[in-house]
């Protein structure tokens, strides 16, 4: 890289690849992957089902970056900015995976940037407003804490990608939920003031957390098959964090989850996702197919 | 150069050179991330392991390594994607952590065994105390769990009073 001029070095040829920062003409997530379905499985329901798990991580990541610039501390901004890239880094597999398994051969940004808010099948928690820290702290808390336990027990699958994907995901997401139960303990311990704002925070999430548990047809065919997992079955376990972490915060509850309705999971949102993914689309749907 | 007269140890050599960006005093292959590397009618096959899942550099370790083999004389390099089992910190050389220490980076203790059942819950503040890479004290505190990239974390040695990065256990 020549020291001249730092705008010559960034647009300086490498072999023919169009890049900048990183882009580097590699956009294949699962580049080189064993992509083969598992005997017996449906093509449409593998789609969908990564398509439900990779929304929840993108939709979620979109939400955390609104903290990058204007989180309580620097320190809190790049927790929140790593934990969204760890996000991205789980959908882009899982939506690839997707492209693969319905046939159509769509890549990650196809299914990011080109398809509608109605299209997506993210539970409404990852898209709700992001409201005061305390309540990023709740949803992440809520969002980590299902996410790590299906994604313990989907490490078993039998698509041998969901299963890779899944046990690498572990680790990431095991960091997500310490933090953000370390940050329910300290506010929800902490001042008069901070326990208040994690009590109304917990009131405003816990409408939302029902969702997280009810099971799509689609689930539950793969969950018969032994390459999805039965949400319904993390219940339990994911109520006992949340006690746990809340007995420590000395708040109050958790009470009983609400009903376990599909919203969603159907394509069926509250307002607040397409204004979301508008913004994430701007870019691509006004400049398609650019490179830099 | 003839494809025929190169082997694979002149592609492996070529791959296990070529630096991680965000860490470049450490090696792909002190990173522990190259899986294997293949040759077969003239085509240099190359395996790595991704990192963290939204490890930007990623994207770049693979033009890295397809830049540096070819440069060793392979017409056709093919770099793939080997996601399990996935990447451990376990997997950093001998060598890789002394290089890490030497440039003030604490290098990761054992990565957590993964247990059958629930992934336990942790509310310490850390799971490990890593020792201050600059004066060596035991004596340091964590300033957050997610550092500058993906794979580190922040701290400060309360001797020294120096802040220092840690590779994160994983």
């Amino acid at each position: 890289m020549s020291g001249d001029n730092i705008f010559a070095a960034l647009t300086e040829e490498h072999g023919g690849d169009a890049r900048w920062a990183f882009g580097t003409g590699f956009t294949d997530a699962l580049a080189g992957v064993d992509t083969d379905l598992p005997d017996g499985v449906d093509g449409q329901d593998l789609a969908l089902y990564c398509q439900m798990l990779g929304d929840d991580a993108l939709v979620q990541a979109q939400r955390l970056t609104e903290w990058v610039t204007d989180a309580p501390e620097l320190e809190e901004e790049m927790a929140l900015a790593n934990i969204a890239l760890d996000l991205i880094g789980q959908a882009r597999l899982l939506l690839a995976r997707a492209g693969q398994a319905d046939g159509t051969g769509r890549d990650e940004d196809a299914y990011a940037y080109w398809r509608d808010p109605a299209e997506f099948r993210n539970v409404r928690l990852a898209a709700a407003p992001r409201g005061d820290f305390a309540r990023a702290v709740v949803t992440l808390l809520v969002l980590s804490s299902a996410r790590l336990a299906v994604f313990a027990r989907l490490a078993d699958s039998r698509d041998p990608v969901l299963a890779a994907v899944a046990a690498k995901a572990v680790h990431e997401l095991a960091y997500h939920r310490d933090y953000a139960a370390s940050w329910a303990v300290r506010l929800g311990d902490g001042t008069d003031y901070s326990r208040e704002r994690m009590r109304a925070a917990l009131a405003d999430v816990w409408p939302l957390t029902g969702e997280l548990f009810a099971c799509h047809p689609v689930e539950a065919r793969l969950a018969g098959q032994g390459v999805a997992v039965d949400p319904a079955q993390v219940r339990e376990e994911v109520h006992g964090v949340l006690a746990q972490v809340l007995a420590e915060a000395r708040l109050e509850g958790p009470g009983p989850f609400p009903e376990p309705v599909l919203a969603g999971r159907e394509g069926r949102h509250g307002a607040e996702l397409a204004p979301l993914v508008e913004e994430m689309q701007k870019v691509a749907r006004e400049h398609p197919g650019a490179t830099w | 150069m003839s494809t025929g007269q190169l082997t694979r140890a002149q592609a492996l050599a070529a791959a296990s050179a070529v630096t991680d960006p965000e860490l470049p005093m450490l090696t792909l292959a002190d990173l522990g991330i190259l899986r294997r590397v293949e040759v077969e009618d003239g085509t240099a096959r190359v395996w790595i392991t991704p990192t963290y899942s939204g490890c930007p550099a990623l994207a770049e370790m693979r033009a890295d390594v397809d830049r540096a083999v070819r440069a060793a004389g392979f017409d056709r390099v093919e770099v793939r994607t080997e996601l399990s089992p996935p990447w451990t910190t376990d997997w950093i050389t001998a060598e890789g952590r002394r290089k890490l220490a030497e440039h003030g980076i604490s290098p990761p203790g054992s990565a957590p065994r993964r247990q059958a059942g629930p992934v336990p819950l942790i509310l310490s503040p850390t799971r490990t105390v890593p020792r201050c890479p600059r004066c060596g004290a035991a004596d340091t505190e964590e300033l957050s769990r997610f550092g500058a990239t993906s794979c580190k974390s922040l701290h400060r040695c309360r001797t020294c009073l120096e802040p220092f990065e840690h590779v994160k256990e994983i």
